[in-house]
């Protein structure tokens, strides 16, 4: 009995996450390569043939390429801010973890508010006399705002999410290692290259798969801010299963975010790489 | 070239005082230990001249120059610390070069230095290995070479071998005295451990609350302690103190036995334990618990109802009970004011 204890305390999540998490996951799969009661793969083949694809395709990378390493950048400056506080760090790291508790619909809402047409920019720029009166900010014809707009609200709402597990790292490395760095010579800078943040790469790893995956997935920022005009493939994926009514290319859509999602996975993986007897 | 100069550096955290106003000067090329308990300042006094404490107050030259208000880098210094800090992301080669890459020293000069240091502290055969598989002391054998490498003018050790087991400690022991002497650099060397204070220094600084109680070397250390604390902290078993009653003109009683003794209105009668031997006249010891030791045999008894040990030659095996006279080695006497606690 003892020995399958451990076993029978599974039980509940491995069947939770069957049900939930395997069962659907499953179903999707099984519907992107099935149309009309054969195995086929037209779903994909509508897909990509579509003019949106390879656009929305592009603009999620461009998007994923663009965000994320801003708010690795700012997460590590954030996170180390915070690790050197003496006082006053917790009430810092929940001031900076608010739009955490924020859902990305209602983010991209607030940052509409921002950059609509009567919105706070808008009677900011009439109200210096930069302009005359309020301009189209998002329309089709300036996607490159709508683009910053969709990166400033993806960059204000989940740069903390990194931040919060690269503090946790930074917490872990023990002072002694930024000591005998500052002994043996680091400045500064070097300390924190030489330093800090190859013995970070574990849960950079974490801070990034999570951050890359969730960009792959950007939709409720995009929809709010752009509408139709900057096409992503989860909003794509939605347009095919609620508005076309194409139940199997929305799940081939749904594969393509899976499989870049695992290839990028892979490849942080990889590139952070620790190797064995190298760890803290 | 470095002589460091401490002159009265004080470090309080909040109301606590962890450094009183110390001074201490070490010579060029001196091997010192600052020797103390556990929250005697040994440590923080050492941190303070690393520069990874700044002094509340007081001033640190290195070499004739202030370096006080200096960070670290600047100081020509170089530390082993107590749990080593091996960088775990670097092989050991990278580690013994770390201070010589962020002096931008060219490659052929980094590869001469890494591998004579690593030579001499023979780990040579581990240069390509990370130090998540290397075993403690091969840690501590990385850690001094990477001070070493940076051949600098002085060397930090903060408690070095406490983490190793004893046998290894014996023979790091030895090895880092070679090492360091031939290595001419000053040496500051924390440590808890009175053995390898004795064993190691040319000077040893006894700390206690915050103050240094005596600088001397370790023979001076140990036979004239400046301090009661001293003689009751070094030493395994520490000195004996009897109380000791005026008997006039320089005379003491101690124990219904009179003494010559200092001219002072008070005064507390110290002796080493192996400074004891029985004859016919002595101090009137009842024995409670006899240990055989092998070299000699340590005996713990009742002089006038205060504890007193004794270590006798080994072929004296009395049992708990007897009663022995134990005469003091006239010269080895040592006397203590007990307000003050220093030596009179």
């Amino acid at each position: 009995m003892p020995r399958l204890l451990p076993y029978l305390l599974l039980l509940p999540a491995t069947a939770f996450l069957c049900l939930f998490f395997l069962y659907p996951f499953v179903q999707v799969a099984h519907d992107s390569v099935m149309r009309n009661g054969v195995y086929t793969l037209e779903n994909f083949s509508r897909m990509a043939g579509h003019w949106k694809f390879s656009t929305a395709f592009w603009n999620t990378m461009i998007l994923a390429a663009v965000v994320v390493p801003i708010q690795l950048a700012m997460a590590l400056t954030m996170a180390s801010i915070v690790t050197k506080l003496q006082r006053g760090r917790s009430t810092i790291l929940y001031i900076f973890a608010i739009p955490l508790g924020i859902s990305d619909l209602a983010a991209g809402l607030i940052w509409l508010s921002v950059f609509e047409q009567s919105g706070f920019l808008n009677s900011l720029l009439v109200g210096l006399g930069i302009v005359d009166r309020p301009i189209l900010l998002l329309g089709y014809q300036n996607t490159w705002i709508i683009f910053i707009a969709i990166v400033l609200a993806e960059v204000w709402r989940a740069t903390a999410i990194m931040m919060v597990i690269l503090v946790a790292g930074m917490g872990l490395i023990p002072k002694e290692y930024g000591e005998a760095a500052d002994v043996f010579g680091a400045s500064r800078w070097q300390k924190f290259r030489r330093v800090t943040l190859p013995m970070l790469k574990p849960s950079l790893q974490t801070a990034l798969i999570l951050r890359v995956i969730l960009a792959f997935e950007v939709f409720a920022v995009v929809v709010a801010l752009g509408g139709t005009q900057l096409p992503v493939l989860m909003s794509e994926t939605y347009h095919w299963q609620f508005a076309m009514q194409e139940r199997g290319v929305a799940a081939a859509f749904a594969m393509v975010i899976l499989g870049v999602s695992v290839a990028f996975t892979i490849l942080i993986l990889r590139l952070l790489h620790v190797p064995k007897g190298a760890r803290v | 070239m470095a002589v460091i100069e401490i002159k009265q550096v004080a470090k309080t955290f909040g109301s606590f005082t962890a450094l009183h106003s110390v001074d201490l000067t070490i010579a060029d090329q001196e091997f010192m230990v600052l020797l103390g308990a556990s929250g005697c300042g040994k440590t923080t006094l050492l941190r303070i001249i690393a520069g990874l404490e700044t002094p509340t107050t007081g001033e640190v030259w290195i070499g004739g120059r202030r370096v006080d208000h200096l960070p670290p880098r600047e100081r020509g210094i170089a530390m082993v610390f107590q749990n080593y800090a091996v960088f775990p992301h670097l092989t050991v080669f990278e580690n013994i070069a770390f201070g010589l890459r962020m002096k931008k020293m060219d490659q052929a000069e980094v590869t001469r230095r890494v591998n004579r240091t690593a030579e001499l502290m023979h780990i040579e055969q581990l240069l390509k290995r990370y130090s998540g598989e290397l075993s403690g002391g091969q840690r501590q054998r990385v850690a001094v070479a990477r001070a070493l490498a940076m051949e600098p003018d002085v060397i930090l050790m903060d408690e070095p071998l406490s983490n190793l087991d004893a046998l290894l400690r014996l023979e790091m022991r030895a090895e880092l005295k070679g090492v360091l002497a031939e290595s001419k650099t000053t040496t500051i060397y924390v440590t808890h451990d009175q053995v390898e204070a004795m064993s190691l220094a040319d000077r040893i600084s006894v700390m206690n609350g915050g103050r240094i109680v005596q600088a001397a070397n370790p023979v001076e250390v140990y036979r004239n302690p400046a301090a009661r604390f001293v003689g009751s902290f070094i030493g395994n078993p520490p000195m004996n103190f009897l109380k000791a009653e005026p008997a006039g003109a320089g005379k003491w009683q101690v124990a219904g036995q009179v003494f010559d003794g200092p001219a002072a209105a008070a005064a507390e009668f110290a002796i080493r334990p192996e400074d004891l031997h029985p004859a016919e006249a002595g101090l009137p010891a009842e024995v409670r618990v006899v240990e055989p030791l092998g070299p000699h045999t340590l005996i713990t008894a009742s002089v006038a109802g205060q504890p007193f040990r004794a270590v006798l030659e080994s072929n004296l095996l009395p049992a708990p009970g007897d009663m022995l006279r134990l005469a003091p080695v006239p010269d080895r006497i040592r006397w203590f004011d007990p307000a003050t606690q220093s030596a009179l």
